[in-house]
């Protein structure tokens, strides 16, 4: 008999605690796959962030470390030092790495260092019950914005990609969505390149996923996708915004 | 070659300041991770370490902050490196979140904490107004660092080289408390090659799981139960530190009439008090603590049993003197004098304060002949 589809082995098999229809265990699982193809289960580690995501090293079978909010960024690095060989990843989502760790997203570009970071942008703070993320759209209701989020008041939602463009340190963007299997698909080839980036020592990658949260966004998941492509791509365009090997 | 000159000096000796011994004993205990931000009055600490962690082949990074700085000794602690970072007061405050998940996840680190004057940007001048801070947690959480005291620049050496082992044998932070006087001091310094000692091996780190299990590094316990039980564990090694790592300087204490009970730059000016007393019919003897935490509560116990009264002496506005307090039970009467923001007590001050403290003629005349002296 010939398998067509299994559980990726660096993926544990237990029950996730991710709401129906959320992002997050679809990120997770491309990562494992990754792991598994490119046999660097022995070679890899990753950093857990603190949102929805905590408990990531409960699912993948592989060396992890937690980091206190926002600071996965420095954690990184530190890892990074001692094992200089090896594949560091950090995984965040929008308030821990746009809101209370930009300082150290932002110098961790600017060092270059040769890491990968999985920013899971959802648009709102899933793990605190759907409050504003830096990172929330324009006029989206959250719960505290409970009008929509108003410029005057609370800001813009801040494009990461975009603002880590700039500096010289910085070596491959890329931001992808979640919202149809062909982008799930892009979504995991952005995530190998990030790997080869950070294994050819090119330097400092980031790959931002927009990901559905149905229940703050209070839709159902087909909605979601929908509000992804349509609502959440205006203000985040998809595609490359930044790659070594293709320099112009 | 003799290492030795006439007198017994060693030609092994370097004259250098507190921060800057605390980096080479560093570097001599194995500490290849070192992260910080400048703030006076530690700066001698990081800029020393820039020139020399890359001639060890170490990693060396200015972080864009203090929090950022302790993060990637989490980092390179949790991947099984020696790592250290150095600050004053207002950036160890800023630490205090990474410390409690260092503490929280059991990772062995050092940290060493110049103190200046506060609160808020106080000063630049020395001061042990972080005591509590330090002792009592600091960060969120049940919680303890080893706390260690030096009162010279050779001491700075010797316990930031203990540092590390107490940091690995026990998978805990250890704090420096030290202060802009100790920091900024420049004293002839030896480094003493130790014997390694036996510690026990890293099998906890991150290195990629060839091979076997997954390692985690968390101080997370969400279900129910785990963290109480986890704490328990801590609570457990805690009473065990408390048991075998006490260290103190006890002197002239079975003559004493009064105690003094000072540490660092405050225990250097007491020393002088005690050695004065000595040609006196009135005693003065002295516990220091080397350890802050653990406490050296059972000596300061047992002096309390047979003097008049204890004086606590702090450049601060009265930390330690609580710790004493509770030492003593009420077994005699505890003082205290202090200064604070930047005020450094004197000899003469701390003999004025035993005279108002100890109603006796014999004592008053005594000490203050003494302080004619002077
Ligand atoms: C210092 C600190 N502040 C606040 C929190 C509470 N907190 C936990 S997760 C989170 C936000 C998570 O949002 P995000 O990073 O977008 O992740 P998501 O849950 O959306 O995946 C906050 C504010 C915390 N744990 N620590
Ligand atoms: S709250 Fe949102 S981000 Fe969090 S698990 Fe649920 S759907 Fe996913
Ligand atoms: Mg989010």
């Amino acid at each position: 008999m010939h398998t067509i589809y299994e559980k990726p082995k660096s993926f544990i098999d237990t029950p996730t605690h991710f709401c129906p229809g959320c992002g997050h265990g679809i990120v997770l699982r491309m990562i494992a796959e990754i792991i598994d193809a490119w046999g660097i289960r022995g070679k890899t580690i990753g950093l857990a962030p603190v949102g929805c995501a905590v408990l990531a090293y409960n699912y993948l079978d592989i060396d992890m470390c937690e980091a206190a909010h926002g600071r996965p960024p420095a954690v990184a690095t530190g890892i990074k030092r001692v094992h200089p060989d090896h594949v560091v990843f950090a995984y965040q989502g929008d308030g821990d790495l746009a809101a209370i760790g930009t300082a150290e997203i932002i110098h961790a570009a600017n060092r270059g260092e040769n890491i990968t970071f999985i920013f899971v942008n959802n648009a709102v703070y899933g793990m605190t019950s759907g409050q504003m993320a830096p990172t929330t759209l324009l006029r989206q209701k959250t719960v505290t914005t409970p009008s929509g989020r108003d410029p005057i008041n609370s800001g813009h939602p801040i494009r990461v990609c975009e603002l880590l463009a700039v500096l010289d340190g910085s070596s491959y963007l890329e931001r992808v969505s979640l919202s149809s299997p062909e982008n799930i698909r892009k979504t995991k080839k952005a995530i190998e390149k990030g790997f080869k980036t950070q294994m050819e020592k090119k330097g400092f990658s980031l790959i931002e996923i927009l990901s559905p949260c149905p229940i703050y966004w209070r839709m159902d998941a087909n909605e979601a996708m929908k509000y992804i492509d349509e609502e959440m791509t205006r203000t985040f365009p998809l595609g490359v915004v930044k790659d070594w090997e293709h320099k112009n | 070659m003799k290492d030795r000159l006439p007198g017994g000096i060693s030609i092994m000796k370097q004259l250098l300041t507190g921060n800057e011994a605390a980096a080479e004993a560093a570097i001599q205990a194995g500490c290849r991770y070192y992260y910080g931000y400048p703030i006076t009055p530690q700066n001698e600490l990081i800029n020393y370490m820039s020139t020399r962690m890359p001639e060890v082949g170490g990693a060396f990074i200015q972080a864009e902050s203090e929090i950022a700085a302790i993060s990637m000794v989490h980092g390179s602690a949790a991947a099984g490196g020696r790592a250290m970072t150095s600050s004053s007061s207002p950036g160890i405050s800023l630490k205090q979140e990474g410390i409690s998940y260092l503490a929280g996840s059991e990772l062995p680190c050092v940290i060493v904490n110049i103190q200046r004057g506060g609160p808020g940007l106080g000063d630049i001048s020395a001061s042990q107004a972080d005591y509590f801070q330090a002792v009592k947690g600091g960060g969120h959480g049940d919680y303890h660092t080893i706390v260690l005291a030096p009162c010279s620049v050779q001491e700075m050496a010797d316990l930031v080289y203990d540092a590390f082992d107490l940091a690995d044998k026990y998978r805990n932070p250890v704090i420096i408390l030290g202060d802009a006087q100790v920091g900024q001091l420049m004293e002839p310094v030896e480094f003493h090659k130790k014997p390694k000692k036996n510690l026990p091996a890293k099998s906890w780190a991150l290195t990629g799981a060839e091979g076997r299990k997954k390692n985690v590094i968390k101080s997370f316990y969400p279900v129910k139960g785990q963290l109480e039980e986890f704490n328990a564990h801590l609570q457990r090694k805690y009473r065990t530190i408390e048991e075998h790592e006490v260290r103190y300087e006890a002197i002239n204490i079975h003559k004493a009439d009064v105690i003094l009970v000072a540490y660092g730059t405050s225990a250097r000016i007491c020393k002088e008090v005690v050695k004065k007393s000595q040609q006196y019919k009135f005693k003065v003897g002295m516990v220091r603590p080397v350890t802050l935490w653990p406490f050296p509560k059972e000596i300061i116990r047992k002096v309390s049993e047979r003097v008049e009264c204890i004086l606590t002496v702090e450049m601060s506005a009265g930390q330690m003197v609580e710790d004493v307090k509770l030492a003593v039970e009420g077994r005699c009467p505890v003082h205290f004098y202090g200064r604070t923001g930047g005020g450094v007590p004197t000899s003469l001050e701390i003999i004025r304060k035993i005279v108002e403290i100890v109603p006796d003629n014999r004592a008053a005349n005594t000490l203050l002949q003494l302080a004619a002296v002077k």
